[in-house]
């Protein structure tokens, strides 16, 4: 029960703070003091004291549009263990249902970006239902390898599962931690799939998708966008360092570690990086497929 | 009265139902009332039947000769007839009162009578095929199902569009039929009978034969690729209760005959279920790239509909596999999946064609790029339409993810080491699973986006409204349906197990059990858990909300004032990307404007997408054959009497031969 506290209280408190260290990182690469470690705290708070800008051509599919996805992602949030302690949900097949829950989030937030019938944010949907055609099966490869290693199939399970560490048993998980690495810049939008901070809506997928968004429904897709990455940063950590120390109470705090690591590596990709140009994003994403692709090839050679 | 007999009451009402519509007036709307009601008390009687022959523990049989040289009237239920039976019992009652609103005889004179009775055949028919214990009797129903669905699609002869589509339905289904009368044939040849009883031996190269001739007879009438030819253009023409009738209930005959078919062979060779689960997988993705380029509805609907066969056809493979492989969980999972999703699909894909006549009902269009906006003007049908692109998106909380999930867990279930290298290579079908799934997304968005978001772009689409009460209900049952199966998949367990358990009755009795494999109450749990947080976020949004500044404008486009509807992304531009990466199947043609000088005239640019299998292989292919065989022509001059001459000679000689 108290795991379960402490990991519902992780997945919902701790993600913006994975933004504010990725902040900290570009900033501290480009000579910048950079905004508060707690910025996006602040931003989501003020957000939430705002009126609402609705246009005229949407319906109540842009108000949905934001509260299923963050309720999926937080359903998601609940069947990835956080550290060596079991997931509070766990079942057979939860990893199934931990990508499709990613995908009724898309599908969702494709719809409320069309609901406005802005031809920007039809162009953002376009390019966020294209790119997951690439990462979709490359996330499955993935799957199918932690599987294999594991001989299990819920995520707990095969997330924490111990691997031999000789060349090649480690591999194949090298192997799709790298697509992995690469999904999670995809799907969350970071360089050098998206840029974050870019006005420029011509180039831009998730930020374009959410233009005509504002106050409190803007807040919940900015905290949304943040719980995403926790929640994606969280399996790629499992896969990156399989087993940690046993000890029950340095558990939690290794895994915010982890964390905050992965936050410093996101920001310094997006620092020694340019973006993408848009037609060069699918060789990436392929790329990922492949390095997935290849790691299951390797682990049933 | 026992539910065999019960249940061949209510299939005897189905017919009769068009007949005694066709006792009343061409215009008069009581005649197609009375036709539904006595539809539906057919299929009330049907169902009651089915729950009576479900808790029979040895369910019974009816035999009887009958004058025909070959057969027997044999007919019986077991849970797989069952199965398939719920969906026959149910879709085309729906339909027929979906029909009060979309087809009104007034406005159909001519066709409605017609329709009703092909209607009301179809349905007899298909009813016939699935309890059907023989193979005479079985390819007799079979008949009776493609004509009747022939003249049921085929209501406006008067669009020579409608005209083609029919003719190249009869000809891809009587192909299929010609591949299951040497199906039988040899079936006969091996095992004695046409009866349909389990055959316990036969020889290796037999029993393949009669696989692949049963896999292409059934597989045009499933759509697996590339048998697919007619599907499309039938299902996109014909009207909209008939295509959910034939692409809900009518596709799943084609599956019906390939597990009816497997179960009773021994299934030794691996390589059935390998064919049968590579021609799946490419079914699907092939399937769900062409609905992704498709402009018409009802075209991208139909070609969905072959992705779904794809899926299923996967899930039959490994349970296939599973048997020759001695591996019980790939049966389990794999079976009980596919019959899953053929229940799945015979909701939400009805759900969706019912919609399509909507919109079609009130823009008189099918092109989706004429369309836009009509969330606010439909929002009834924008809410179950929705509800249906998330069900066949395979989305939880719906029914569609529950079937994919199975199938999921049957294909990484073969990770197991015991199964080796083949077993990661049938694990490969996951990751086809989830593209197909990815693809289904973007498909779904584009069709939802375009039809019912933003505005509309044309006067039809501004012009639309809710359809009336009798189309909606229809849709709020089927709704309904997708709904209930998907927070609560575990009510259709007990069916699928013992479906499973008939379909293996060669292999004998196996110990594992669906519900063992798959925790279906954790799937309900989460489904309801993620309702409950979205009932719960919505509601505090609306409390939030209630004290803010809430300010109505016009759609932001960078500072642009004046947007208008022509601006919006359309269908096409949203998939433009997605057909580029599948140009090798799908052929986009674009015509693109000369321009030339500093004023160019004006000028037009067009886009359309071509079927690779019907217009660069069966037309072409067609083409040749008829040049060929215009020669014949000779004899045949259009003189009746020489033909009767004709076929004396033939039937001599015939008998000369056999008495050599």
């Amino acid at each position: 029960m108290a795991s379960t506290t402490i990991h519902v209280l992780l997945l919902l408190l701790m993600p913006p703070l994975l933004l504010g260290v990725i902040n900290k990182t570009k900033a501290f690469f480009g000579g910048r003091v950079g905004p508060p470690l707690l910025q996006l705290y602040y931003d989501i708070l003020k957000l939430m004291r705002k009126g609402i800008v609705l246009s005229d051509t949407t319906t109540w599919i842009f108000i949905a549009g934001p509260i299923i996805t963050l309720a999926a992602v937080v359903a998601a949030g609940l069947l990835v263990p956080f550290g060596q302690i079991q997931a509070p949900i766990t079942f057979t097949g939860d990893l199934i249902l931990f990508a499709y829950l990613f995908g009724l989030a898309r599908f969702l937030t494709t719809t409320a970006a069309l609901d406005t019938g802005s031809s920007f944010e039809g162009m953002g949907a376009a390019r966020e239902v294209t790119f997951a055609c690439f990462s979709e099966p490359a996330v499955f490869f993935a799957f199918l390898v932690l599987a294999k290693v594991s001989g299990s199939l819920t995520l707990s399970d095969m997330l924490r599962a111990s691997v031999d560490a000789s060349v090649m048993g480690s591999a194949p998980l090298i192997l799709i931690a790298i697509g992995l690495f690469v999904v999670l810049l995809a799907e969350n939008c970071r360089i050098p799939v998206d840029d974050p901070n870019t006005h420029l809506e011509l180039t831009m997928i998730h930020e374009v998708m959410v233009l005509d968004h504002s106050g409190p429904l803007l807040g919940v897709i900015l905290y949304t966008a943040s719980l995403k990455l926790f929640v994606l940063g969280a399996v790629l950590l499992h896969v990156l360092t399989p087993s940690y120390l046993s000890t029950d109470w340095l558990d939690w705090p290794l895994f915010v570690a982890g964390m905050l690591g992965l936050a410093v590596a996101v920001g310094i990709v997006e620092s020694v990086m340019a973006r993408l140009q848009m037609r060069h994003v699918p060789y990436l994403l392929v790329f990922a497929l492949i390095s997935c692709g290849f790691g299951f090839l390797l682990l049933i050679r | 009265m026992s539910g065999v007999e019960t249940i061949l009451f209510g299939i005897a009402l189905l017919p009769l139902s068009g007949l005694i519509g066709c006792m009343f007036a061409a215009r008069s709307t009581t005649g197609q009332r009375v036709a539904s009601v006595v539809m539906a008390v057919g299929s009330t009687l049907g169902l009651c039947g089915m729950v009576a022959a479900f808790n029979d523990a040895n369910p019974q049989s009816i035999s009887l000769p009958w004058l025909l040289p070959w057969g027997r009237f044999a007919v019986a239920v077991d849970p797989i007839s069952l199965l398939f039976l719920g969906p026959i019992f149910v879709v085309p009652t729906l339909g027929s009162f979906y029909g009060w609103g979309y087809w009104k005889p007034f406005e159909h004179p001519r066709s409605g009578r017609r329709l009703g009775l092909s209607c009301g055949f179809l349905a007899g028919a298909m009813a016939m095929v699935v309890i059907a214990r023989d193979g005479v009797l079985l390819l007799i129903a079979w008949e009776l199902m493609a004509i009747s669905a022939y003249f049921a699609a085929t209501a406006e002869e008067g669009n020579p569009d409608v005209r083609q589509a029919g003719w190249i339905y009869l000809i891809a289904t009587h192909m299929g039929t010609l591949c299951l009368f040497a199906m039988f044939a040899l079936w006969r040849h091996a095992t004695g009978s046409f009866a349909l009883e389990p055959a316990h031996a036969m020889p290796g190269g037999m029993a393949g034969a009669i696989f692949l001739l049963a896999l292409t007879g059934f597989g045009f009438k499933a759509g697996l690729m590339p048998l697919h030819v007619w599907l499309p253009g039938a299902h996109a023409n014909a009207p909209s209760h008939v295509s959910a009738v034939m692409s809900g209930v009518m596709l799943k005959m084609g599956i019906y005959g390939i597990v009816r078919l497997t179960g009773l062979l021994p299934a030794e060779a691996s390589w059935w279920g390998g064919t049968l689960l590579c021609v799946g997988g490419v079914t699907g993705i092939a399937g769900i790239a062409f609905a992704i380029g498709q402009r018409d509805i009802k075209r991208l609907l139909a070609y969905s509909s072959i992705e779904n066969v794809g899926i299923i056809a996967m899930g039959l493979g490994l349970a296939l596999l599973g048997r020759s492989l001695g591996r019980a969980d790939w049966i389990v999972l794999g079976l009980g999946g596919a019959l899953l999703h053929v229940w799945n699909h015979s909701l939400f894909k009805p759900l969706l064609f019912f919609n399509a006549g909507a919109i079609i009902h009130a823009t008189h269009t099918r092109d989706m790029d004429r369309l836009g906006g009509l969330a606010k003007r439909m929002p009834q049908a924008a809410f179950s339409f929705g509800v249906g692109a998330l069900a066949i998106s395979a989305l939880p909380p719906l029914n569609g993810f529950v079937s994919e999930w199975l199938l999921y867990l049957g294909f990484f279930g073969a990770l197991d080491p015991a199964t080796g290298r083949p077993g990661a290579a049938v694990a490969v079908g996951a990751v086809v699973l989830a593209t197909v799934g990815a693809m289904a997304v973007a498909c779904f968005v584009k069709l939802l986006g375009t039809v019912f978001l933003g505005s509309p772009r044309s006067d039809a689409a501004s012009g639309a409204h809710d359809p009336h009460a009798s189309m909606l209900i229809p849709m709020g049952i089927l709704m309904a349906g997708c709904a209930g199966l998907g927070l609560f998949p575990m009510a259709a367990v007990p069916v699928l197990e013992k479906a499973v358990r008939t379909w293996t009755v060669l292999d004998g009795p196996r110990g594992l059990s669906l519900a063992a494999l798959a925790p279906f109450s954790s799937i309900s749990v989460m489904g309801l858990l993620l309702l409950a947080t979205v009932g719960a976020l919505a509601l505090s949004l609306r409390m939030f909300l209630r004290t803010r500044t809430i300010r109505k404008t016009n759609t932001w486009d960078c500072g642009y004032a004046r947007p208008a509807a022509r601006m919006q992304y359309t269908g096409s531009s949203f998939v433009q990307s997605i057909v580029h990466l599948f140009t090798f199947i799908i052929l986009p043609k674009y015509s693109r404007p000369a321009l030339r000088g500093l004023f160019p005239a004006q000028d037009q640019f067009k886009s359309t997408v071509l079927d690779l299998v019907l217009d660069r292989f069966a037309f072409p292919l067609f083409h040749v054959c008829g040049k060929y065989f215009s020669t014949l022509r000779v004899i045949q001059q259009g003189q009746t009497h020489l033909y009767l001459i004709y076929i004396l000679t033939i039937l001599f000689a015939l008998i000369f031969w056999g008495s050599l």
